[in-house]
């Protein structure tokens, strides 16, 4: 008998690790959803990790009012396959409230606003957890950071000083007010999701694979074309055959020119490609550590 | 689809040529983007520096590229048809042996940079005890810049057996040598035309070929219990699954077993995933144990075999490497983590610190502070189930809490 594990396998234990870790060490944990493909794959773990139970734990989505149609049916449609509960946190609510103040102008985006109603949100429901589908492979400020990432009672994340991890322990101390973010995919990459995607039959929301869709260009990066993003008058809408590589807003998500309409397509694509998923997210190309300065506010 | 999991540690300073080296591993494996390496471009020229400075695509965080320097563990990836890897690349300075442990400690791997040019140097020693220390099971020395040294097969020779030499006083079972250059590309991934003398393989062909199947421990059965499911449902009714990683040795459905601390026996009714019922199950699976007899088992009890049993002990010695600001306090009480257990200690003694550069055995200087590392005693408020950590990395490892602060203050292994 050979004793080895496919790399996908071993991956599998090593989340599903993470996740009962999570149940076991903490009060409150929360499964952030955003509707991608990760944070799918994330509770399709959680699933599976507290088989035949239900998952511990509820999900949390922060909608920012500005979602792809397509990403609330299948939300919705999850949460019933799952058979778990969800929260949602609004960031339209919070702007009609008065509590955040909507950014203008060209890139506008409800990006930034986000890491405010997830705060509260976690307040609020007093979770000490945030489960997320961050990986590692992703962004080079994410490249550092911990499965167990603390954050102060103000939510931040101090990349200078993160407990370090080694073996299987994790610690999961903190005082009154703090939480941790907890990241069990941290070591899978781009092609490694979709092939476990791929192996395990997982479905997925038709963004991911190739339709035609109106678009226009900007700043080298296709966007689909939404009302919530004003047009300068030379930017012209086209009709495409494309599919979104990332899911986020509409506002920030770039999509691709793709034909690729079964996953064993996508993972030939993802396999060949030679840009990174995030290069379509505006959000990230406002500074060089975009993601970092982000993180240390609060951001996912 | 037919691949494993590898996973490796590099450590190295700035000029030394590593992060040329993961530079070209993950460039000619296609695992550097357009868009990244574009990225890497522009800043390269924005800072005024000749040529494209790969160590940005690693170094993540702002006060990393600020000041030059790479001042945490970073992980990175990438794949080849064979095997999927993770590098753990971490600072090579004495004041981050912390992230050094670290990286290494989860490596089956430890990858070593050599310059021909200088031969064996402190930073060399001293990233082959920290590997011997946390021991990592195969140790690959790449003898970096031939190309500056005219490919001469004597430097090679003679870098090696002072290697060798040294490496006598280490527990190191498996150690190669490769002459490489990572800047020309020699032995990286092609054959070098440069070395006919050198009849190894490439160091990507030993990445890939390596045999990490007996890294895991397969004989000592080992299963400490992580997490009870009770599905309290209708179908389900009378479940109760002991969920947990496999620590050592296999698991089969029908083996008798023995549950620590309490000492109860039974017999495996079945092993349990979310995909359905298993015959067997072995270190690093997931899994869900149930047992025939109704125990009382919590999270931090461990199933094992009655005839092959970990230690249990409230007194352990262990070789830490400190972590924190504040130094170890002697007498100090700490939380000491250890598999799926939780316990405070108290530090009984200081046996001596060990100088991570020579092996040399302080017993004079007894104020363990950060990176130091040492030997010490604790003793502990409830009975730990322990291995050594040469038989077993997951049950012989542990990590001290700082009770006020919670943050992280040592990692220990034990003897």
């Amino acid at each position: 008998m050979n004793y080895r594990l496919h790399h996908l396998r071993e991956l599998e234990a090593e989340s599903i690790f993470i996740l009962r870790e999570v149940a076991a060490q903490f009060q409150n944990p929360v499964l952030l959803f955003s509707g991608g493909k990760d944070s799918i794959i994330v509770s399709y773990l959680a699933k599976k990790a507290f088989y035949p139970a239900k998952m511990p734990f509820p999900m949390l989505h922060i909608d920012t009012g500005h979602n792809f149609t397509e990403t609330i049916d299948y939300r919705d449609f999850w949460v019933k396959e799952l058979g778990c509960r969800l929260l949602v946190g609004s960031v339209q609510d919070a702007i009609d409230q008065g509590k955040v103040v909507e950014e203008r102008g060209y890139n506008a985006s409800r990006n930034f606003l986000q890491t405010s109603v997830l705060l509260e949100s976690l307040e609020t429901g007093k979770f000490d957890a945030a489960i997320g589908g961050a990986r590692r492979d992703e962004e080079k400020a994410r490249a550092k950071e911990r499965f167990f990432s603390h954050r102060d009672e103000f939510g931040q994340w101090d990349p200078k000083n993160q407990r370090p991890e080694l073996w299987n322990l994790f610690n999961a101390r903190k005082h009154m007010g703090e939480h941790f973010r907890v990241f069990p995919i941290s070591n899978w990459t781009e092609l490694d999701v979709w092939q476990y995607l791929a192996l395990e039959n997982v479905p997925l929301p038709n963004l991911y694979f190739a339709h035609k869709r109106k678009v226009f260009q900007r700043d080298g990066v296709l966007l689909a074309d939404s009302e919530f993003i004003p047009k300068r008058p030379e930017e012209q809408v086209m009709e495409m055959t494309v599919r979104c590589r990332t899911i986020g807003d509409v506002t920030c998500t770039g999509v691709w020119e793709s034909n690729a309409s079964t996953i064993e397509e996508i993972i030939e694509e993802v396999a060949t490609s030679r840009k990174t998923e995030r290069g379509g997210r505006t959000d990230d190309k406002r500074s060089e550590t975009a993601m970092e300065d982000r993180k240390k506010d609060g951001y996912f | 689809m037919n691949s494993e999991l590898l996973r490796f540690s590099t450590a190295g300073s700035v000029d030394d040529g590593k992060s040329t080296l993961l530079g070209r591993l993950l460039y000619d494996s296609k695992s550097i983007f357009e868009d990244q390496f574009e990225a890497v471009k522009t800043a390269s020229e924005r800072r005024g520096e000749e040529g494209i400075n790969l160590a940005l695509l690693t170094d993540g965080l702002k006060a990393e590229r600020e000041q030059g320097i790479t001042i945490d563990v970073a992980y990175r990836y990438f794949s080849t048809p064979k095997r999927k890897f993770i590098i753990a690349d971490t600072p090579g300075h004495i004041q981050y042996t912390r992230n050094m442990v670290t990286g290494a400690s989860t490596s089956n791997v430890g990858l070593i940079l050599v310059d021909a040019r200088q031969g064996i140097v402190e930073q060399t020693r001293r990233h082959a005890i920290i590997s011997s220390l946390l021991q990592i099971p195969h140790l690959v020395i790449c003898i970096n810049k031939m190309d500056l040294v005219n490919f001469d097969q004597t430097v090679f020779d003679r870098i090696r057996e002072e290697f060798e030499g040294f490496a006598s006083k280490l527990d190191v079972q498996d150690v190669t040598f490769i002459p490489i250059s990572a800047l020309k590309g020699d032995n990286v991934v092609d054959r070098s035309n440069n070395m006919p003398w050198y009849e190894g393989t490439t160091l990507l062909y030993y990445l890939e070929n390596v045999h990490i199947g007996s890294d895991n421990n397969h004989i000592d059965t080992r299963f400490p219990v992580q997490y009870v499911i009770r599905p309290y449902n209708d179908a389900f009714h009378d479940y109760r699954g002991y969920a947990g990683r496999v620590a050592g040795g296999i698991l089969r459905k029908g083996d008798k077993v023995m549950v620590l601390p309490s000492g109860f026996t039974s017999v495996i009714d079945k092993i349990d995933t979310a995909d359905g019922e298993i015959e067997e199950a072995f270190a690093p699976m997931s899994v869900t144990i149930l047992l025939k007899d109704d125990i009382d088992i919590s999270r931090g009890d461990m199933i094992v075999r009655a005839n092959n049993q970990p230690t249990v002990t409230q007194d352990l010695e262990l070789r830490i490497c400190w972590f924190n600001d504040r130094p170890l306090q002697l007498r100090g009480k700490y939380e000491i983590r250890h598999t799926t257990q939780a316990a405070r200690c108290i530090v009984q003694e200081i046996q001596y610190k060990m100088d991570v550069n020579s092996l040399h055995r302080n017993l004079e200087d007894k104020t363990v502070r950060m990176n130091d590392i040492a030997r010490i005693t604790v003793r502990t408020t409830k009975p730990l189930l322990v291995d050594s950590y040469s038989k077993n990395r997951i049950t012989g490892s542990v990590i001290l809490v700082d009770e006020g602060t919670n943050e992280t203050v040592a990692a220990g292994m034990v003897i």
